[in-house]
């Protein structure tokens, strides 16, 4: 389990690392924290002949908030996010799914832009960045774009990214105060990835849904904005209408069957999730009758 | 984690003012393993030290047409491409069968295969380079054409006509059967008034070591001599068989043991791979290292527990288990594994099966059947999870048939405390357990009333929990009865030589072995206790061929309970000898005098006589002053075996406490308990830390860990992401009680721990599991206990 030979480039800038993706395309990698891209080279299932690391790039670090936008430079980390009192005043949803994202020694290293860059449809940050309303802003040979996660995400491990951008930041707009969320995943134990989760955001007026955004992951190829949200906005919640936007969701979900758990099995459990979360969200235990999580 | 807070009982009949034994005192060796001062075989390095790695086959069954190294010989830093015909020059193939395992058969297996390999991962060649990078360059360059064969994956079909034979000359795919009927049992069932039957089915798992298996293997042409720094358990065998196989005396083989990352019992077989290591430091004549790394290790470390066995038990509707019977079918990849074979799982399965309860009703078929996996082999409490949660399951759903509680219908059935010896329905002796006691304990500690009102109460709001208990019966301190009585030269005895130094400090030489259990602290605290010295002042070297007594090593709950009795031995012996010299030097009887706290004193008023370091000094360095005709003795050699009973069983009995969320199928274990009897307890802490390690790993088994194979037999799950490996954020507290029954075969009276608490784990879980589905009318007998299972069994996916 030694990654095969590879050379190494410290980038000085941004502009350098843009000359050395142009000039490597899809020979070069760009390692931020390494915690996916290191195990993947390890075991040989990828071979990158360079390397560019961005970790002396300050500039891509920090989290910065200006008026209504939070910015979140690519090389934060997820302990970073976890830790951080702007992320907890105003994307307080970001700082649970984070607590979700492995363990903390790979906190310690992971960066969002590198969650986001590897696309794992299994990933809670990615999912947040749907639910959240996010723009990713990425840096390549034509100049910066702001693409929004809708487009962002193209499937398992694909994003718009080509091998000859730099995913520089990400911009959230700032949650409003009457806003709340839930978070939840089942994962088979603490840190692992997600059999099925879901990221929620919600405003909620006199026991109804004013606005509610369900980001699901592990669901399908990629994160899932859940069209089905809208059925349970602005009336008034029954089991009947409950169990009517359960169903319109098992219509959008195309879920992966692999060891932890099969299709029927995800999609299932996507139900559950719905459930608990309508009835988390609007203080309603009687609509989730079984349940004890 | 928790610990009960009192034991009331003495753990030891040892414990005495002064003694370290009972007393929970730190590892010796603690501070240099935090330290980093550890020195693990990954960790050598010798001159012209070279790395091999293992090309490896991706098929599970094919010929080998033709291996291209030449591609791979260019590669910077490569030394040598050898294949399976050239080192079988250097090294012979073995036959992994035991004489007392009537019938068991199995093919040669050769270092590294010819010709054609059995299983996904078999290696095929060896790639030797100055690196271990260079050494993975150069294995990838290895071209190899196969033929794929007809696998044999599915135990159930391996012995159907249309099945392929995988080894021709042996007729046919069974390896091993052993048929066990006692009692009348068929009267028996007839006597019932109800009968169950359930078909168990456990998944094959392995043991995940922090540290690889590694070895350095340096042959010395000048000496013609080779040194083996191994992981293992057992350096005395492993120097046999090496010896035996490169065509040596065992003298000219050396095995070095330091520091090993966990064992678990995946460290006491010989490799194959392991064996080319040290064929290939014979043929190249340098050092050569090998360390398997994670993907390798999940291919090639024996795996365990893949067996299917279906139970039946009688009841009479006022408890009483009239008998039981079983039919247990095993997969052991396509060769039984060396020297120890993979048919002790299944006849460990027959063996224990019922052995808490008082029937002496009992009939077991046992099949071992070979298929293109991965080998396997015993891992920590070889077959006690099979027999515990077979036969655990079948009293849970008699109990549940008859309307009985669990708790009284064991209660009705164990073994009375006052009812030994006796033996056990497949003919095992028992010397003295402890079930009735250790029952009571548990249900006080685990306030078991209580906890079925609170399950009541819970239910009601839809919240569902579940209590499991299992009792279960722990084979430690085996004799010859093992392994010698079938022809394998594995030392059942062990040795113990302690020495004092001028200075009154001991050197203590084991030939057990040490994995991190605490070998060498238990062996420091019987030491310094018999002796009468401080722990501080012993030293214990182990894991040295060249430098221990001939033994066994720490394997099958051995080390405390023979290589303990053997320091004891020692010990008195030199004590005797201190004193005699004492007496002399002193003009005082050896009667009068005893060792306390470092220093010789008297006995009535406990008044100090002379220091240790004195009478060292007068011994090593003034002799002369000693009266004529004493030649002291400071260093005494003792070995021990049990010889009255083949085995030392030990008992207990386990619970566990854990909801299930049925909508999601998650289960969340809230606590556990343990009582367990492994006689005269040593280190309270080393052996509630070995309890609770075993939980755990029975808690994987439970619910968590399995090899994953296709039909292809593909191993699909071989890495620490998708291999699901218990975690402590999952774990529940592990509240651990004692009863203690001394054996009488040894003075110092205990018996092994290491695996008992593996041994239960999983079937006091899936009892529980199978409690709290009650109200769904759903029993589940299989394992791993996943979400998708759980589900799938409620109806609900
Ligand atoms: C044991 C373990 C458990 C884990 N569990 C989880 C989990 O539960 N949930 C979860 O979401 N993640 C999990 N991860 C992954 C972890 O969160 C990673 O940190 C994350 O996926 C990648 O971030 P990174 O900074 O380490 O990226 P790297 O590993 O450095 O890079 C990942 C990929 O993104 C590319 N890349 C990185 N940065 C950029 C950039 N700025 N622009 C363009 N491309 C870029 C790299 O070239 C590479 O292809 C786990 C990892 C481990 C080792």
């Amino acid at each position: 389990m030694k990654a095969s030979a590879f050379a190494y480039a410290r980038a000085t800038s941004v502009a350098n690392v843009l000359e050395l993706l142009s000039a490597y395309g899809e020979r070069a990698k760009v390692l931020s924290g390494g915690q996916s891209l290191l195990p993947a080279m390890n075991l040989r299932l990828i071979a990158p002949e360079l390397v560019v690391d961005i970790g002396e790039l300050g500039e891509l670090r920090g989290i910065a908030v200006k008026g209504s936008v939070i910015t979140i430079g690519a090389l934060t980390r997820h302990a970073d996010l976890l830790k951080s009192s702007e992320i907890a005043a105003h994307a307080p949803l970001l700082k649970d799914a984070v607590a979700h994202v492995a363990h903390p020694a790979i906190r310690n290293r992971g960066t969002i832009g590198g969650s986001l860059a590897q696309a794992d449809p299994a990933s809670e940050l990615p999912a947040c960045m749907l639910t959240l309303g996010a723009t990713i802003v990425v840096c390549g040979p034509g100049g910066e774009r702001r693409i929004a996660a809708r487009e962002f995400f193209s499937g398992i491990y694909e994003t718009a990214l080509t091998p000859q951008d730099l995913l520089v930041a990400v911009e959230l707009p700032v949650t409003p105060r009457t806003s709340t969320h839930f978070f939840h995943e089942f994962a088979r134990r603490h840190g692992d990835y997600a059999i099925v989760g879901l990221a929620a955001q919600a405003v909620v007026t006199d026991g109804r849904f004013a606005d509610l955004r369900l980001g699901f992951f592990a669901v399908g190829d990629r994160p899932l904005l859940a069209m089905s949200a809208s059925r349970l906005v602005g009336v008034s919640i029954t089991p009947a209408v409950l169990s009517e936007a359960c169903t319109a969701l098992d219509a959008e979900l195309d879920p992966p069957e692999d060891q932890q758990a099969t299709s029927a099995m995800r999609r299932h459990l996507a139900k559950v999730l719905l459930t608990r979360c309508v009835s988390s969200l609007l203080a309603r235990p009687d609509l989730c009758a079984g349940a004890s999580a | 984690m928790t610990s009960e807070a009192e034991n009331p009982e003495t753990l030891s009949v040892l414990d005495r003012p002064n003694s370290y034994i009972g007393r929970a005192v730190p590892r010796p060796n603690l501070d240099r393993l935090l330290q980093g001062r550890g020195l693990y075989v990954s960790d050598i390095e010798l001159p012209r030290m070279a790395h091999v790695v293992f090309v490896r086959s991706p098929h599970a069954h094919a010929k080998i047409n033709r291996i291209d190294a030449s591609a791979a010989k260019q590669m910077p830093g490569v030394i040598a491409v050898v294949s399976g015909r050239e080192l079988s020059n250097v090294i012979t193939p073995w036959v992994g069968v035991l004489s007392h395992l009537k019938g068991l058969k199995s093919a040669p297996q050769n270092a590294i295969a010819i010709d054609r390999v059995c299983w996904q991962g078999e290696a095929i060649a060896a790639v030797v380079a100055s690196s271990r990078a260079q050494a993975e360059d150069g294995a990838e360059l290895v071209s190899v054409e196969y033929e794929e064969l007809p696998v044999v994956t599915d135990m159930r079909t391996a012995l159907d006509p249309a099945t392929p034979v995988i080894h021709a000359s042996l007729g046919d795919n069974l390896a091993f059967e052993r048929i066990h009927d006692a009692g009348a049992v068929d009267h028996a069932f007839s006597e019932a008034d109800e009968m169950v039957e359930a078909e168990f089915v456990f998944g094959r798992h392995t043991g995940v070591t922090l540290e690889p298996r590694a070895v350095v293997a340096d042959w010395n042409a000048a000496e013609a001599r080779l040194t083996i720094y191994q992981g293992t358990q057992a350096p005395h065998m492993v120097q046999n068989i090496a010896a035996l196989h490169l065509g040596l005396r065992e003298s000219q083989v050396r095995v070095v043991c330091k520091d090993v990352g966990g064992s678990f019992g995946i460290k006491v077989h010989i490799y194959a791979d392991e064996m080319a290591t040290y064929a290939l430091s014979k043929l190249l004549r340098r050092p050569v290292k090998f360390v398997a790394d994670r993907v390798e290790s999940f291919n090639t470390d024996i795996h365990a527990r893949d067996h299917r066995c279906k139970g039946k038990i009688g009841v009479k509707r006022d408890g009483t288990i009239t008998a039981f019977e079983i039919d247990d079918l095993t997969g052991i990849g396509p060769y039984s594994m060396y020297p120890r074979t993979s048919a002790i799982e299944a006849n460990q399965v027959v063996n224990l099966v019922g052995g808490p309860y008082v029937t002496r009703n009992y009939r077991a078929r046992a099949r071992v059947v070979f298929q293109n996996k991965n080998v396997m082999c015993q891992y920590r409490a070889v077959g006690h999870p099979i027999a515990c949660s077979v036969t655990e399951g079948l009293v849970d759903l008699a109990a549940m048939k008859i309307g009985m509680d669990s708790v009284e219908i064991r209660r009705r059935n164990l073994i009375a405390d006052d009812g030994y010896p006796c033996a056990s329905p497949s003919g095992l002796r028992f010397e003295q357990l402890s079930h009735q006691a250790a029952l009571a304990k548990i249900v006080r500690m685990m306030d078991y009333e209580a906890l079925r009102a609170e399950q009541a109460a819970l239910r009601k709001r839809n919240v569902h929990r579940g209590i499991g208990i299992a009792s279960f019966i722990e084979v430690t301190n085996p004799s010859a009865a093992f392994y010698g009585v079938g022809g394998a030269k594995i030392s059942s005895q062990d040795g113990v030589a302690v020495r004092l130094d001028p200075q009154g400090s001991v050197i203590c030489q084991t030939s057990i072995t040490e994995q991190g259990q605490g070998s060498e602290a238990l062996t420091a605290q019987i030491v310094a206790s018999v002796l009468g010295v401080s722990m501080d002042r012993v030293r214990v070297i182990l894991g040295d061929t060249d430098n221990t007594p001939y033994g066994g090593g720490t394997w099958a709950s051995r080390g405390a309970g023979i290589g303990g009795e053997a320091a004891l031995q020692a010990t008195k012996v030199l004590r005797k000898n201190i004193l005699d010299i004492a007496a002399a030097i002193l003009q005082s009887a050896p009667g009068e005098l005893d060792i306390v706290n470092n220093r010789v004193v008297n006995v009535a008023d406990g008044a100090p006589r002379i220091e240790l370091s004195e009478l060292g000094r007068i011994v090593y360095f003034r002799p002369d002053t000693l009266p004529p005709g004493i030649q002291p003795e400071l260093m005494a050699t003792r070995h021990f075996v049990p010889r009255e009973y083949p085995f030392a069983f030990t008992n207990g009995i386990q619970a566990s406490w854990l909801e299930v969320d049925i909508e999601t199928g998650f289960i969340k274990l809230l606590k556990h308990w343990v009582v367990e009897d492994c006689g005269t307890i040593i280190n309270p802490q080393l052996v509630d830390e070995q309890i609770r390690g075993g939980v755990v790993q029975g808690i994987g088994a439970a619910l968590f860990e399995k090899c994953v194979y296709d039909e292809r037999g593909q191993l699909t799950n071989a890495n620490m992401a998708d291999y699901l490996f218990p975690m402590a954020g999952e774990m529940p507290d592990i509240d651990v009680g004692h009863v203690v029954s001394p054996t009488m075969e040894s003075e110092l009276g205990a018996k092994g721990a290491g695996e008992a608490g593996t041994a239960g784990a999983a079937a006091a879980v899936t009892n529980a599991v199978n409690d709290a589905l009650r109200p769904f009318g759903t029993i589940i007998t299989e394992i791993p206990l996943t979400p998708q299972v759980i589900l799938t069994a409620l109806g609900r996916i």
